[in-house]
C-alpha cells in the first residue's frame, strides 16, 4: 500500500498560527499604542450618556380633535459619586424637600449606583424648573432631564383613554426595551397600542470635565442615536359626543355606548360617574389613584364594558328574530294575554289582545315572548326541546352576546348566555322551555354588558351583521391596516328581510300613539328604538335603552344603561335621543330637556341610599 | 489507583496550565464587565459572575470525569456522539427557543443550552474516527466526499438555526484534511476563493472576470511551460468566474440583511456607526483606550458604563484590551499561539491516527474561534458571534471546549497504552 507522509504540513499549519497571531499583535499596537484617535484619556473626559425620551404619540378623535398631548415636566437627576462638597440646605430651599428625604433619597441613589444616574425628584413642572435650573451649576451630580406628562385638553374618556406610568419590574422583565423610570401605557388605548405610542428611546453621549460642566457630543454625536417619536392614532370616539354623554350622565349610574353601524367605531363610551383623566397625571397620580379607588361610586369601574345586566325587554327583540329565522312564528302570529293573570309569566301591561309580533314588540307584551320561545324550543323541527335549545343558543351568540369582542376596549367581559350544558347540571338533565322560562324576556340567568347592547342595536340598524365595536380608526405611519379583523363583518344567523318587522316596531316606539318613548320624537330624524326596565332586587329598577337613527341609513346606534331609575321611558330614552340628535344635527334643539337630563340626580337624592 | 497516578503523571501540564490561566482571565474580565460598585458575594448567581463561576466548576468536573473515563471510550463510539449531536441539532430546529435572532438554544428550567457548541467536538471525533479507519485513501473521490459530508452535515443545521458563525466553524477543518494529505491546493483553493469573495464584492463581477481573463493570458504568454498545460488553466478560469458570479447570487440572495451589512461594513463599503458598525467601532475604541498598560483591573470605565455591547460573551476581549491594555492582549494572544503549537506537537507525537486527526480537529476549531473572534473585535473580520474559547461568559461554550480538549489530552495521556 502506498503510503505517504505529510508530517512535515505541521510546520505550515504552525506557520498560519503564527502568522495570525502576528498579524494580531500589529495590529493592537497600532490600535493602542501609534492611532491615538482611539484612545480616550479617562483622566480628563468623563462620557455621559443622556437618554433622549421620545414623545409619545398623540391620541386625537375622529374629527382630529386631539384627545390627549404631552407637556414637558422635568426630573432631576442624581450621580452619587460626583455629588462633593455640596450645600445641602440649597438643595432642599430649591426643591422643597427637607433634610431627612434629602437623606433618604441620596441613601436610595446609592442603593442603586454610585455612578450611574437615578431619577433624585419626579416631575417637576415648568414653572419650579427654572429657578433649579439658575443655581444648578452650583451642585455638582445633579442633572436634569426632560420628560412628557400626558395631558387632556378635554376632560373626558378617562376609561378609554387609559393611563400611564412608570414600568414595574415585570414590565422590565417581559421586555427589554423598557429601562427603570421610563413610562409605560397602564391601561386603556395607551396600553392597548403601546408598541406603537412608545416611539423609540434615544441616547445621546457628552463628553463632561472635570467640574461637571458639559463640553459637548462626543466624537461629533456619531455615536448618538436619536429619539424617534411614537406614533398618533386616530380614534373613532366623537369627542363632542363624548363630553355631551358624560354630561348628560352626570350624577347618575350607567352608560352610554353609540357605535357607528357602518364601521363599528365607538362614537361614545360612556360610564358614569367617571373621572377627569387629568387627575391621573405627574406626580399626583397616586394620591388621586388612591382616592378614586376608595370611592364607594366606583368611579374606575367602567361600566360600559364591565357591567353585566339582564337585558329584559331589548331581549325579546333578539327572542322574536331568533323566532321569525327558525319559523317558530310568522309575523301575523297572534298569541292571547290576560295581563297579570298570564300564565306562566304574567303581563305588566294593559292592552288590547290577541297582538300580532309588532304590537306586542312595541307594548312589551310578556305572554307573546313566553309563546314565542316555547314555540322556539319545541319546533317539530327538532326532535325535543334541548335541541331546540341548543338551536336558540346557536342563534343568540351569533348576536356577539356571551363572549368577548376581543378588540382595543378595554377592560371587556363576556357577560353570559347559559348552554345546555349549564342546564343539565343545574336540572340534572331534566328541564324544558317552562324551566327556563324567563330567558324569554331576557331575565334569568342572561347577562349582557351595555357594549354588547349597543351591537344588538347595530346588528338590527344592519339588518342582520357587524363589525366588532373597538376604538381605533387609524395608526400614523402604518400603511396597512394594523387591525384587519376590525374590517371583519360578522354575519349573524338571521336573514335581512326577518329585521323589518322588528324595525318597524322599533319606529312605533317613537312615532305610534302608544310608543313609549313617543315624547322624545324629532321631526327632522326618524329615531328607532326600544325600552327596557330591569328589575333590581336591590332597589328601584335599571332604566334601559337602546336605539338607532336615522331608520334608513343609521349612523348611529346605542344603548343607554341608568342604574336605580325606574321606566326605560324616564331616563335612558330621552338620553339616547339627545345623544342621537346630537351626533346627526351637532346640537340639540330640546334645551329644557336638555337641562332637565343633566341636572337630574339620581345619586344624592336616591331612596334607595 | 495505580492507572489514576499514570494519568496525572502523563497528562500535559502546559496544555493545562494554559487551560486554567484562559479560564481565570475569562472570569476576571467577566467580573469587571458584570460586577456592580459593591460586591458582596462571588457566588451570587443572580449576576453573571457568579453563574459563570457555577459553570466554571462545572467545566472541572468534567474534566475530570474525561481523565477518568477509559480512552477508548470516545473512538469507540465517536459515530455514536455524532450522529445523537446531530439528530439533536434536527430537534433545535423545531423545539428549540430563539435567543438574538438565533433558533438554537434548548430551554431547561432557567438555563439554556446550545447545542451547536457541543456539534463541534462530536464531528471532530466522527472526523478522526472516519479517517483512521484501516482502508481509507485519501487519494479516492469517495474518502474526500465523505469527510466532507460529515463537516456540511452538522454546518447545514446550525446554518438553518440562523447562527451563521457557529455553521463557519466546520470551515476550520480544511487544516485537518490539508494534514492528512488532502491536496495542498485545498488551501491555496481556500484562500483564492476568500480573496476572490471579498474583490467580488468590491467591485463589479464583470471587472473581476476581465481581470481573471487577462492575468489567464499574461501567464501564459510569460510563463513558457504553462503553454504546453493550457487545459487545466482553462478549467480553473471557468471555475473562479463560476465562483464570482455565485458569491454575487449568494450575497444577494442567501445572506440576511444583517449579515450583508455586517460584511459591507467590514469591507469598508458602507459606513454604518449607529448599526453593525457600532459595535466593532465601540470595541476598537475600548480597546485603543488601554494603551501599553491599560487602566488596570476595574478600572476601565467604558467597560463599567456598558461602552460595548456583549462585552462578556462576544467582545470580552475588549474588556482585556482596555483594562491590562497591548501588554495584556500580547500575553493573551501568545497564550493562544503556545496552546495551539502545543496542540500540533502533541497531536503529531500520537501513535494512533485516530488520536492525531482529533488533536488537530481540536487545534483547528480553537484556532478558528480564536481568529474571528480577536479579529472581529479588531475590526479585521466579519461580527459574525462566536465566543473566545475558555474566556468567554456562557455555560455551553466553556463546557463543550473543555470537553473538546479534554478528550484529546486523555487520548495523548493515554497513548504509550496504545499498539
Ligand atoms: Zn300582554
Amino acid at each position: 500500500m502506498y503510503s505517504k507522509d505529510y508530517s512535515s504540513r505541521k510546520n505550515i499549519i504552525i506557520g498560519v498560527f503564527i502568522l495570525i497571531a502576528l498579524t494580531f499583535i500589529i495590529r493592537l499596537f497600532y490600535l493602542q499604542i501609534i492611532d491615538s484617535s482611539y484612545k480616550l484619556s479617562a483622566d480628563n473626559i468623563v462620557l455621559r450618556k443622556v437618554r433622549e425620551y421620545p414623545p409619545r404619540g398623540l391620541i386625537y378623535d375622529r374629527n382630529g380633535k386631539l384627545l390627549v398631548f404631552n407637556e414637558a415636566a422635568y426630573d432631576l437627576l442624581v450621580i452619587p459619586r460626583q455629588m462633593k462638597n455640596i450645600d445641602t440646605s440649597l438643595i432642599c430651599e430649591l426643591t422643597g424637600i427637607d433634610k431627612p428625604t434629602f437623606i433618604k433619597k441620596i441613601k436610595k441613589a446609592k442603593r442603586y449606583s454610585y455612578y450611574k444616574p437615578s431619577t433624585f425628584i419626579k416631575q417637576i413642572s415648568k414653572k419650579d424648573i427654572g429657578s433649579i435650573q439658575e443655581k444648578l451649576y452650583q451642585i455638582k451630580g445633579l442633572y436634569i432631564q426632560t420628560r412628557t406628562l400626558r395631558q387632556y385638553p378635554l376632560p373626558i374618556a378617562g376609561h378609554l383613554l387609559g393611563s400611564i406610568g412608570e414600568v414595574n419590574n415585570r414590565d422590565l422583565e417581559k421586555d427589554n426595551f423598557y429601562k427603570s423610570g421610563d413610562y409605560i401605557g397602564k391601561s386603556g388605548i395607551e396600553n392597548y397600542y403601546e408598541k406603537y405610542l412608545r416611539g423609540k428611546s434615544g441616547m445621546s453621549i457628552v463628553e463632561v470635565d472635570v467640574h461637571n460642566r458639559v463640553k459637548g457630543s462626543y466624537s461629533n454625536g456619531s455615536f448618538d442615536t436619536i429619539a424617534i417619536a411614537g406614533q398618533d392614532i386616530y380614534l373613532g370616539i366623537d369627542a363632542q359626543l363624548q363630553l355631551y354623554g358624560e354630561q348628560l350622565m352626570q350624577n347618575k349610574k350607567g352608560s352610554i355606548v353609540a357605535i357607528d353601524p357602518q364601521s363599528g367605531e365607538i362614537l361614545a363610551l360612556v360610564s358614569s360617574p367617571g373621572y377627569n383623566p387629568n387627575l391621573l397625571v405627574g406626580r399626583e397620580r397616586s394620591p388621586n389613584y388612591s382616592k378614586l379607588l376608595n370611592d364607594t361610586l366606583v368611579p374606575l369601574m367602567n361600566r360600559a364594558t364591565m357591567g353585566t345586566y339582564p337585558p329584559g325587554s331589548t331581549f325579546k327583540m333578539v327572542n322574536a328574530l331568533v323566532g321569525l329565522q327558525e319559523k317558530a312564528i310568522g309575523k301575523n302570529s297572534e298569541f292571547s294575554c290576560k295581563g297579570q293573570l298570564s300564565k306562566p309569566i304574567k303581563c305588566t301591561h294593559d292592552h288590547e289582545t290577541p297582538l300580532a309580533l309588532s304590537g306586542a314588540i312595541e307594548q312589551s307584551c310578556n305572554p307573546y315572548f313566553w309563546n314565542t320561545f316555547k314555540n322556539i324550543l319545541e319546533n317539530p323541527k327538532y326532535d325535543n326541546s334541548h335541541t331546540g335549545y341548543s338551536n336558540w343558543y346557536k342563534n343568540v351568540v351569533s348576536f356577539g352576546f356571551g363572549k368577548k369582542f376581543k378588540t382595543d376596549i378595554p377592560f371587556e367581559v363576556s357577560g353570559n348566555i347559559p348552554n345546555n350544558d349549564y342546564f343539565d347540571k343545574v336540572y340534572r338533565g331534566h328541564w324544558n322551555a317552562l324551566t327556563v322560562r324567563s330567558l324569554s324576556i331576557g331575565q334569568g340567568e342572561i347577562l349582557v354588558t351595555p357594549i354588547q347592547l349597543a351591537n344588538l342595536s347595530v346588528i338590527i340598524a344592519n339588518k342582520g351583521y357587524y363589525y366588532s365595536p373597538h376604538l381605533l380608526v387609524q395608526m400614523e405611519g402604518e400603511k396597512e391596516d394594523i387591525m384587519p379583523e376590525f374590517k371583519e363583518k360578522h354575519i349573524t344567523t338571521i336573514e335581512p328581510d326577518n329585521f323589518d318587522i322588528v324595525r318597524d316596531a322599533m319606529l312605533d316606539v317613537f312615532e305610534a300613539d302608544h310608543g313609549t318613548a313617543r315624547w322624545f320624537v324629532l321631526d327632522s330624524i326618524k329615531q328607532c328604538g326600544k325600552t327596557g326596565t330591569v328589575q333590581n332586587p336591590h332597589g328601584e329598577d335599571h332604566s334601559i335603552f337602546i336605539a338607532f337613527a336615522p331608520m334608513d341609513n343609521p349612523k348611529i346606534a346605542l344603548s343607554v344603561i341608568v342604574e336605580n331609575s325606574g321606566f326605560g321611558s324616564t331616563w335612558a330614552a330621552p338620553i339616547a335621543s339627545l345623544m342621537i340628535e346630537k351626533y346627526i344635527s351637532g346640537k340639540s334643539q330640546r334645551t329644557a330637556l336638555e337641562k332637565r337630563i343633566m341636572e337630574g340626580d339620581l345619586i344624592h337624592n336616591s331612596k334607595n341610599e | 489507583m495505580r492507572n489514576r497516578e499514570k494519568i496525572s503523571g502523563n497528562i500535559d501540564w502546559v496544555s493545562v496550565t494554559i487551560y486554567i490561566s484562559l479560564i481565570v482571565i475569562g472570569w476576571l474580565s467577566i467580573f469587571t464587565a458584570s460586577a456592580g460598585e459593591d460586591v458582596t458575594n462571588l457566588f451570587d448567581i443572580s449576576t453573571r459572575y457568579g453563574k459563570q463561576l457555577m459553570w466554571i466548576g462545572l467545566a472541572t468536573v468534567l474534566a475530570i470525569v474525561i481523565m477518568i473515563i477509559d480512552a477508548k471510550f470516545f473512538s469507540t463510539f465517536s459515530y455514536v456522539f455524532y450522529i445523537g449531536l446531530m439528530l439533536i441539532l434536527i430537534g433545535v430546529l423545531f423545539f428549540g427557543s430563539t435567543v438574538a435572532g438565533s433558533k438554537s438554544w434548548f430551554k431547561i428550567g432557567g438555563f439554556a443550552i446550545q447545542p451547536a457548541e457541543f456539534a463541534k467536538f462530536a464531528t471532530a471525533l466522527a472526523m478522526a474516527k472516519y479517517l483512521s479507519t484501516l482502508n481509507v485513501d485519501m487519494r479516492k473521490l469517495k474518502t474526500k466526499v465523505i469527510s466532507i459530508g460529515i463537516l456540511v452535515a452538522p454546518a447545514l443545521l446550525i446554518l438553518l438555526q440562523n447562527d451563521t458563525g457557529s455553521a463557519l466553524v466546520y470551515f476550520s477543518f480544511i487544516l485537518v484534511l490539508f494534514r492528512e494529505g488532502f491536496s495542498g491546493l485545498i488551501l491555496i483553493a481556500g484562500i483564492i476563493m476568500a480573496i476572490l469573495f471579498i474583490v467580488t464584492l468590491l467591485f463589479s463581477e464583470l471587472y473581476v472576470i476581465a481581470a481573471l481573463v487577462l492575468i489567464t493570458f499574461i501567464l501564459i504568454f510569460i510563463v513558457k511551460s504553462l503553454r504546453r498545460n493550457w487545459k487545466p488553466i482553462f478549467g480553473i478560469l471557468v471555475l473562479s468566474s463560476a465562483f464570482v458570479f455565485s458569491v454575487n447570487y449568494a450575497f444577494e440572495n442567501v445572506l440576511e440583511p444583517h449579515q450583508k451589512k455586517r460584511i459591507n461594513v467590514l469591507l469598508g463599503i458602507e459606513q454604518d456607526l449607529r448599526g453593525a458598525g457600532y459595535n466593532v467601532n465601540q470595541s476598537k475604541i475600548a480597546i485603543g483606550s488601554g494603551g501599553l498598560t491599560g487602566k488596570g483591573f476595574r478600572k476601565g470605565v467604558l467597560t463599567r458604563y456598558n461602552f460595548v455591547p456583549e462585552q462578556s460573551t462576544d467582545f470580552i476581549f475588549c474588556t482585556i484590551g482596555e483594562e491590562w491594555g497591548f501588554i495584556g492582549v500580547t500575553v493573551l494572544i501568545i497564550l493562544y499561539l503556545i496552546l495551539l503549537i502545543r496542540l500540533v506537537i502533541l497531536a503529531e507525537r500520537q501513535r494512533s491516527k485516530f488520536s492525531r486527526i482529533y488533536g488537530y480537529g481540536v487545534a483547528s476549531i480553537l484556532f478558528f474561534h480564536f481568529t474571528i473572534n480577536i479579529g472581529m473585535t479588531i475590526g479585521l473580520a466579519p461580527v459574525v458571534g462566536i465566543p473566545l474559547p475558555f474566556l468567554s461568559y456562557g455555560g455551553s461554550s466553556l463546557w463543550a471546549f473543555t470537553v473538546l480538549l479534554f478528550i484529546f489530552l486523555k487520548q495523548d495521556a493515554n497513548r504509550l497504552n496504545v499498539l
